[in-house]
């Protein structure tokens, strides 16, 4: 139908499947967060590790520059520089779920948008799902996808035995990512849910990182117990990832405590995003 | 015609304040006006029929559709603009409107067709690759009704569609409003407190006050009933006028030289002036008289005066 045909008519086509819509909000979302050239330039930054650390494995296995140094290897690839990638990039990951989480829900609610999206066959689980997809995605660029590369490259150059022998990291790298992904996704969405203005949502992000951290040094130092790291989101993270990469614990708590205070984290999470992502509110009284 | 709206019994609680209460009514109008004043239940009833607020008692149905299992059906089937001004300030327009018919349903290139046509239609071709957020309030209003017809909806759902509209752009609105009703493709539930944008626009009319149903009136029907009523001034002759008179098919009430007539089928107004100059008597006046949506709106706020 020409754009000339001024006149109402009904819509007689096909329809997409429903399974599948929440990736429209996802799509736009995306558009909108990489048409900012600060993000997408830290974005690409964010490659410049993993980059660093395939060239590193490459060089440990050219025997020319092995020669060269008179040394078998330079360093070991073992759990420990996998346990430490995934530091590193969930650092990154944190920073750009700063910059990008904020701008997610807070612009539909500031902007009482939130009607227009439900009052179609579109529920509100496929909005934060399509919303948190955008993170997922990013987050998955930089922490699990480079990661299992790095195995995947580590492991054809070392040979088969080494993969045989290592192969449990891989499920560690993609659990690792994972839950990191989860909790900064599900944190961002619920701050973002809650704070109507994108630049105080960003802000309550690192808040609740920070301020996390220095009040559970504080509850520690002050009770003398470790239990308050259990609002210290990076170390809650850390210890985890301790258990998953089989490493020394770096934190006195328990991993199965930071588990479930991890899960429960979540689930707060959930629990202010079914509170705020409505087509209106209800006010008592 | 087949009911667009059926309410049985309805009934809406929020925050422990019952908002509406056992509304009751089969609305089959190609144009459906929802008219109350401010506070009486108007959104609530909108929104209620969207599934964004939950049924205490009763139910409704939409185009056969039961609100309470069958929500996704109907957001299928309607169209929704919104009271509040709401937007996505960072997307221009043709991507606001082609991202909410995709939402409905619609493939990715036919949404950006329809999102095309639907500026044009409401007159926003020439501003629909301008941001959202540096509209101005009419042309804010006027993308709102873009994305709610955009994927061709049965049912258009308008609340207070001309808020905040000089004078100009609301007769934009309901001219659109008018065509669209008159292309036969879609029903319309309009939500107003203004009575000349329901009067001008709407067959049926639910009145509700408080939460509650105050008034039913099919436009339609009362305007044709309401033409047969006359108001005539005399001069001359005497009260073998008045009799006389009251032997045509009428109901009359005198009053000194002016007649209320309230006319039957077979009256003809020929008559009238046949018995005029039978007895002498100068018309000097005469009205054909009918209950404005005002009349009719004043006396249901009257009649529902003593309610809580």
């Amino acid at each position: 139908m020409a754009v000339h045909k001024r006149s109402y008519h009904a819509y007689a086509g096909e329809l997409t499947p429903r399974g599948s819509r929440f990736l429209i909000v996802s799509r736009y979302a995306f558009r909108n967060a990489l048409s900012s050239r600060p993000l997408t330039a830290y974005f690409a930054l964010c490659f410049f590790y993993p980059l660093a650390i395939a060239l590193a494995l490459y060089a440990n296995h050219n025997q020319r520059l092995l020669a060269l140094f008179h040394t078998s290897a330079f360093f070991d690839v073992n759990a420990k520089l996998f346990f430490h990638f995934l530091a590193v990039q969930g650092t990154l990951g944190f920073i750009l779920t700063a910059l990008v989480g904020p701008g997610l829900v807070s612009p539909d609610l500031a902007n009482n948008a939130l009607p227009l999206y439900f009052c179609r066959p579109f529920s509100r689980a496929e909005y934060v799902l399509g919303k948190m997809f955008v993170l997922v995605a990013l987050l998955s660029l930089i922490t699990w996808v480079p990661g299992e590369t790095l195995f995947l490259v580590q492991s054809s150059l070392a040979g088969t035995t080494w993969m045989s022998t290592n192969l449990w990291i891989m499920g560690s790298i993609f659990l690792g990512s994972a839950i990191e992904i989860l909790v900064f996704s599900l944190l961002a969405l619920a701050l973002s849910a809650w704070v109507k203005r994108k630049m105080a949502a960003g802000a309550a992000l690192l808040g609740v990182f920070f301020f996390g951290a220095g009040f559970g040094q504080a509850i520690n130092a002050v009770l003398r117990t470790k239990y308050g790291f259990l609002i210290d989101l990076a170390k809650l993270i850390a210890r985890v990832e301790d258990q998953l990469f089989r490493q020394r614990a770096s934190t006195g708590i328990p991993a199965a405590d930071a588990w479930l205070a991890l899960v429960a984290i979540s689930v707060f999470c959930l629990f202010l995003l079914e509170k705020k992502v409505k087509a209106y509110e209800v006010v008592r009284g | 015609m087949a009911p667009v709206i059926e309410l049985e019994g309805l009934g809406v609680t929020l925050g422990g304040r019952k908002i509406l209460e056992d509304l009751r009514c089969t609305l089959s109008g190609r144009a459906i006006g929802l008219l109350g004043p401010n506070g009486a239940g108007k959104s609530t009833l909108i929104n209620t029929l969207l599934g964004f607020y939950p049924v205490a008692a009763g139910t409704a149905r939409v185009l056969g559709c039961d609100i309470r299992t069958e929500m996704k059906q109907i957001r299928d089937l309607a169209g929704y603009m919104p009271e509040s001004e709401c937007f996505i300030a960072q997307l221009t327009a043709v991507s606001f409107v082609r991202l909410m018919a995709e939402l409905s349903g619609l493939p990715s290139d036919a949404a950006l067709e329809r999102a095309h046509e639907a500026l044009f239609y409401v007159g926003l071709g020439e501003a629909r690759y301008r941001l959202l957020g540096t509209y101005s309030q009419g042309m804010k209003q006027l993308a709102k009704l873009a994305q709610a017809i955009a994927h061709g909806p049965r049912l258009l759902i308008l609340d207070e569609p001309t808020n905040g509209l000089d004078p100009p752009a609301r007769q934009r609105m309901i001219r659109l409003i008018r065509e669209m009703r008159d292309s036969r493709d879609l029903h319309i539930l309009l939500c107003s407190h203004l009575l000349p944008d329901v009067e001008e626009t709407c067959e049926e009319v639910l009145i509700l006050k408080n939460g509650h149903q105050v008034h039913y009136a099919n436009l339609e029907e009362e305007r044709k009933a309401n033409r047969r009523f006359l108001e005539l001034e005399t001069l001359g002759g005497d009260g073998a006028f008045a009799e006389a008179v009251e032997r045509l098919d009428c109901e009359c009430a005198i009053a000194g030289r002016r007649l209320k007539m309230i006319l039957g089928q077979d009256f003809a107004i020929r008559d009238l002036y046949r018995l005029a100059e039978e007895h002498g008597v100068q018309i000097r006046r005469l009205n054909y008289r009918r209950d404005s949506l005002e009349d009719i709106f004043l006396k249901a706020m009257e009649n529902h005066n003593g309610r809580p």
